[in-house]
């Protein structure tokens, strides 16, 4: 009966996303509907949380089929700890929504596509059966299509194009890999992959699938020598669907990279998991180049989550538990970062009408409330000691030395130093400097604006002001991440 | 058998791939849905093909070909269904709006 409690997330927005197909029309009621069914979802997912973090992992075989044989959705502390962060970032979009969409996007059946992104990147957080996994990219997928299309206007309707082709070219990449890995092992379920791997060493042919494997997750997670088709489709449409993009999207594929390569591809670690190091290394320097390139603020945040990939890739090819540490905490605090930051510079699009940095100055005397929200914002990308950033980057800069990594983590710490002076660049040039007449300030918008963002980096500042609170459980998933037997034998039962 | 196949859906990739890099855009539609077919293909062929019944149950047949593969290909098979019409659609209104259904024109200017 309890063990029912994994499949929650997925199944209540799926429902609610059904309803709001039906009134669709109504517009108030609709936008009441999806605030309380997101605050609903995010008040089980809590409990769900706490339930786990006291009794270990939940695990629910579907229809009863005994492991191998059904579909296994496996809650454990990792993926629930995602799932509640991708609710409450969920959370501040949906109240940030009807401010930044409008009246006819809304009405054509936003809330719905909405719901279905968070129940399909809720399953693929929770899945542990391998085409299962697909089948939740695919719902996630089809979600942020029609959401990146929402409008329709010239720009959207020419990236959503190249968005659909990488990713249905990457899809179908995964399709192929997961037959290449059925015709090796004979199964589609995690655990007993990760078993039959284990029993034959990975040999060749396994490392080749792992590689594979690789690729179509880093397509997903914009990774080095594949992360050219993010940064523009990712700004084309609202802000708000901006936001969910890049604190969702590029971590599910991260995260499914953490899987598979803590679990079942972990014995020829010094083939997979030192290219990892290198490309990690490479995404970082050309991502924070990328974010230094432009002048338009967007495409600023966009290119800031190439080196954020980057980052947490480095934590799982160090291969040690504090490095895997250090990627769950980045991860959590990026998650929220980016949401936080892309809503934050659609703000500050919409209230300076231009989204050019050299058009826009001297907004804090209009805005001065929402200028130091982006300034702490900025702080926290950056990672400046009281704030989350600091911590995820302060272990993983520890694993990557305790591998012996130097160069790289030399690497992270200089394109840091990049990182933020991209985002204080939008600070300074658009916030400081001389007062610009022509604005007439919207105060009820900024304040409408900045309230979902405050909520975001509430959430950011506690999560590295309480790092005593939170370090103890990180660094528990980081052993039980080191530790794959343990989730092959709580999923198999033997 | 198998290496038959194999080579077939190897023949899909390569011309799929090779219409996918083509300028115009109802080429590239057809090369996701060439690499789709291979990619189905692929699956059967990896779930081995024994000459076994078909996997419907009845008494008399003793050895049925591997079921799951095939509920793996119907699965994708809808799925890529319907990411293909979605791209028809998308194509038809991008090449209105834009006035071209060249790839090569439909480039983006950082700040428009």
């Amino acid at each position: 009966m309890i063990s029912n409690l994994a499949v929650l997330p997925i199944v209540i927005p799926l429902i609610a996303g059904v309803i709001a197909i039906l009134i669709n029309r109504k517009l108030t009621i609709v936008r009441r509907f999806a605030q309380i069914l997101t605050a609903v979802n995010t008040i089980v997912v809590g409990y769900i949380l706490f339930y786990v973090s006291q009794n270990g992992a939940v695990i629910l075989e579907a229809g009863d089929w005994m492991a191998p044989f059904g579909i296994v959705l496996v809650a454990d502390l990792l993926s629930v700890v995602l799932v509640f962060t991708t609710n409450i970032i969920a959370l501040a979009c949906v109240f940030y929504a009807p401010k930044s969409l409008s009246d006819q996007q809304e009405e054509f059946y936003f809330y719905t596509f909405y719901f279905l992104l968070i129940s399909g990147v809720s399953g693929a957080f929770i899945t542990g059966d391998l085409f299962n996994l697909f089948v939740f990219f695919e719902v996630l997928l089809m979600a942020s299509y029609g959401l990146i299309v929402l409008g329709g206007d010239k720009v959207q309707l020419r990236e959503s194009i190249k968005y659909v082709l990488i990713n249905l070219f990457s899809s179908m990449l995964f399709v192929t890999t997961v037959a290449f890995l059925y015709s090796v092992v004979g199964t589609v379920n995690m655990a007993q992959i990760a078993q039959r791997v284990g029993e034959v060493e990975q040999t060749g042919v396994l490392t080749a699938i792992g590689i594979l494997l690789f690729f179509v997750f880093g397509t997903k997670a914009a990774l080095f020598p594949l992360y050219y088709w993010l940064p523009k489709p990712y700004i084309a449409p609202n802000p708000v669907v901006s936001a969910l993009f890049g604190a969702l999207l590029t971590k599910v594929g991260i995260y499914s990279l953490l899987r598979v390569f803590s679990i079942i591809f972990v014995h020829k670690s010094d083939v997979t998991h030192e290219l990892f190091i290198w490309i990690a290394a490479l995404t970082l320097i050309f991502g924070a180049i990328g974010a230094m390139s432009t002048q338009n603020i967007k495409l600023i945040v966009a290119y800031n989550i190439i080196p954020a990939v980057g980052f947490m890739l480095l934590g799982i090819g160090v291969y040690n538990s504090t490095g895997y540490a250090g990627t769950v905490y980045y991860l959590l605090s990026d998650m929220i970062i980016k949401a936080a930051l892309f809503l934050l510079v659609g703000a500050i699009a919409y209230l300076a009408g231009t989204s050019d940095l050299r058009k826009i100055r001297g907004l804090i005397h209009h805005y001065p409330f929402l200028g130091w929200i982006f300034f702490i914002a900025a702080l926290v990308l950056s990672g400046i000691p009281p704030f989350s950033g600091f911590i995820g980057k302060l272990l993983l800069l520890q694993g990557a030395i305790e591998a012996d990594k130097i160069i790289v983590a030399l690497i992270g710490l200089a394109c840091s130093l990049l990182i933020l002076l991209s985002v204080m660049r939008i600070f300074v040039r658009g916030f400081w400097g001389e007062k610009d007449e022509s604005i007439i300030p919207d105060k009820k918008a900024a304040r409408g604006f900045a309230l979902p963002v405050v909520f975001l980096l509430f959430f950011s500042i506690l999560l590295g002001v309480g790092a005593e609170w939170f370090y103890p459980s990180i660094a528990s998933i980081g052993d039980y991440l080191m530790n794959p037997e343990t989730y092959i034998q709580s999923v198999l039962k033997e | 058998m198998e290496i038959v196949m194999s080579i077939l859906a190897g023949i899909l990739f390569t011309t799929g791939i090779y219409n996918l890099l083509q300028k115009q855009m109802l080429r590239i539609i057809i090369g996701t849905a060439l690499i789709s077919h291979g990619a189905h293909l692929f699956i059967l062929t990896m779930g081995e093909l024994k000459r076994g019944k078909p996997p419907v149950l009845s008494d008399d047949i003793v050895n049925y070909s591997d079921p799951l593969p095939q509920a793996l290909i119907l699965t994708s098979i809808v799925i890529s269904f319907g990411v293909t019409s979605l791209l028809l659609v998308l194509a038809y209104r991008a090449s209105k709006e834009n006035g071209t259904d060249n790839m090569e024109k439909l480039r983006g200017n950082e700040n428009d």
